[in-house]
């Protein structure tokens, strides 16, 4: 049998992590791939490549393939979501002058988001300054968490407090400079802050919204209709990788080959910290947060139609797209979970019976359910 | 609206092929063009600058900062649109395939921004020719130099002339089917190792 070579764009982050073990682990040979992987510096590259051809498919973040589905983007092609690359992964940090102004109104210290914002909230009603965050972009998981837990600590975005965009490899050196006084991004930048002395992680991902996706594989409608058989392969080598990378027993090894110069370029021990949950929150604070990032376990890979709804609210909430019947079908149609099953059906696991589920109480700090069935309604109920 | 009244700004780190692209777009008649080669400045310079035209090189990490920027940025006065039409792929690719990316104010006649960006993708094409001949002679001397060791070596240890040195080396090159500085290198290295 000869082997596909397939392209793949990637950013290094932690959650690149299925697509690196997938190619040095071997489940991408011994699915009949040559897995060549893209190191990229920006998403825009990412999205760029993937709509010109360069890339067959690519680490994306989350909202990216809806915002391009609905002609949100400077090049809008028609983009699939057949996979998540696992569950959660990011955090909210801030430097460590905002840290000490929280603990002087009472923060606890705890990581969860509700005493997190209602520090951040105090520190806002009584200081002059205008706080300033930073995302990775616009259309992405860490801008829409991190407004969200802001509007429901009570603090608006956009009239509070500014959020910029900004790459993850500056972050760092934006907290300790003072040029930005926290940020929301995956790993290992957080870790990278606190290492630095520049910030405290504040609160996780996991937290705010349980078993949340943050990246997903993202392809061209055009390639996957050429290669239906290349893009089951992939899916099936990425799933042994999730496999894989959900042992904790293998997490040390998994670090190790991410930290290469290739893929991430840096030391394991900073990996280690996001794919174990054992958090530094800040120089000489640890915390254990067992699912700060997770793989395979939680159907981590599957690409729930209800998250595509989800992200599509949060574009309609903060008015990057008008809700109409047609964009949130075209944002629901942009995951695809009958591909995924059809891929990884060989495997024989319990895949969920639903491409929908109702998020709970549970699910997100504040307790407010999502319904995908009443979507209407949800966007309704929305403050702007 | 003549050539030279388009302005046109240029945001790339590295200064040598931002001045290559400049100095084409000049000759090409366009007078209005600013280069910065440092992020930072942008979101204060935009707005004096007021581009009709922004050209990036692709590796730079602050892209999408800047995509951001221009797409809320009232210095554009319009929506910006990237590269000429979206529907003209072969445009597109040819950029992304030499590095150059662009942002071009919605409404701005189409055959006078390709030109703009034929000329960007030209001049970063060269440039990137210029760099690769510049690393191959680089690499070329260093063969040279690590060859020349190699040979001196052979005449230390073995009383070689400097043909029957060179010579020795070819040879065993091709019945290797390795490179002959390949050869040298390992020589080198073995030399070295064997120096009391």
């Amino acid at each position: 049998m000869s082997e596909l070579r397939i392209t793949a764009g990637f950013l290094p982050l932690l959650d690149s992590l299925l697509m690196v073990v997938a190619r040095e682990k071997g489940f991408a040979a011994a699915q009949g791939i040559d897995l060549a992987l893209v190191r990229e510096t920006s998403w825009a590259n990412i999205r760029d490549r993937v709509a010109v051809g360069h890339f067959d498919a690519a680490h994306m973040l989350g909202p990216m393939p809806i915002a391009s589905n609905l002609g949100l983007a400077p090049i809008s092609t028609p983009i699939l979501a057949p996979m998540t690359l696992g569950l959660g992964g990011n955090a909210i940090t801030v430097s460590t002058g905002l840290w000490q102004r929280m603990l002087d109104v009472g923060a606890s210290g705890s990581i969860d988001p509700g005493p997190a914002g209602a520090a951040l909230r105090a520190v806002i009603a009584t200081g002059t300054d205008r706080l300033r965050f930073a995302v990775t972009h616009p259309y992405s998981g860490h801008n829409y968490e991190l407004r969200y837990w802001l509007a429901a600590s009570g603090i608006a975005p956009d009239r509070d407090v500014d959020i910029a965009i900004l790459p993850p490899p500056l972050m760092a050196d934006a907290l300790a400079t003072g040029s930005i006084d926290g940020y929301c991004v995956g790993e290992p930048y957080n870790s990278v802050g606190v290492a630095a002395g520049a910030g405290r992680i504040i609160t996780v991902k996991a937290r705010l919204w349980a078993n949340s996706p943050d990246k997903v594989l993202g392809v061209s409608a055009r390639w996957a209709a050429q290669y239906p058989e290349g893009l089951a392969a992939l899916l099936r080598a990425l799933y042994g990788a999730s496999v894989w990378c959900g042992d904790p027993a293998n997490h040390a090894e998994a670090a190790a080959i991410l930290g290469g110069p290739a893929y991430l370029d840096r030391p394991s021990d900073i990996l280690l910290r996001g794919l174990s949950g054992r958090l530094e929150l800040i120089l000489g604070e640890t915390a254990r947060v067992a699912d700060y990032f997770q793989p395979h376990e939680n159907s981590a890979t599957f690409p729930w139609a209800t998250h595509a709804l989800w992200y599509y609210s949060q574009m309609v909430r903060w008015s990057a797209v008008p809700h109409t019947p047609q964009n949130a079908q075209l944002a629901a149609s942009t995951y695809r979970p009958d591909i995924y099953r059809a891929a990884i059906a060989p495997f024989g696991a319990a895949l969920p019976t639903s491409d929908r589920k109702v998020l709970g109480p549970g699910d997100f700090f504040d307790g407010t359910p999502f319904d995908p069935a009443d979507l209407d309604a949800y966007i309704q109920r929305q403050s702007g | 609206m003549p050539a030279s009244e388009l302005s046109i700004l240029i945001i790339d780190e590295n200064r040598l092929r931002s001045s290559i692209i400049e100095a084409g777009l000049r000759e090409a008649g366009h007078d209005r063009v600013t280069v910065l080669n440092s992020t930072q400045e942008v979101a204060r310079r935009v707005v004096e600058i007021a581009p009709d035209v922004v050209v990036i090189d692709l590796e730079n990490p602050d892209r999408d900062r800047l995509e951001h920027f221009f797409t809320l940025s009232k210095a554009l006065q319009k929506p910006v649109a990237m590269f000429v039409d979206k529907s003209d792929a072969a445009a597109i690719g040819a950029a992304i395939e030499a590095g150059v990316s662009a942002y071009v104010v919605d409404g701005l006649r189409k055959d006078r921004i390709k030109s703009i960006l034929d000329m960007a993708i030209l001049r970063f094409n060269a440039y990137s020719r210029l760099q690769r001949e510049l690393d191959e002679a680089r690499t070329a001397l260093e063969d040279r130099k690590l060859i020349d060791r190699a040979k001196a070596i052979l005449w230390e240890q073995r009383g070689l002339s400097e043909p029957d040195a060179y010579n020795l080396l070819r040879k065993t090159a091709m019945n290797q089917n390795r490179r002959i500085v390949d050869i040298a290198q390992s020589l080198i290295t073995a030399a070295g190792l064997l120096e009391p």
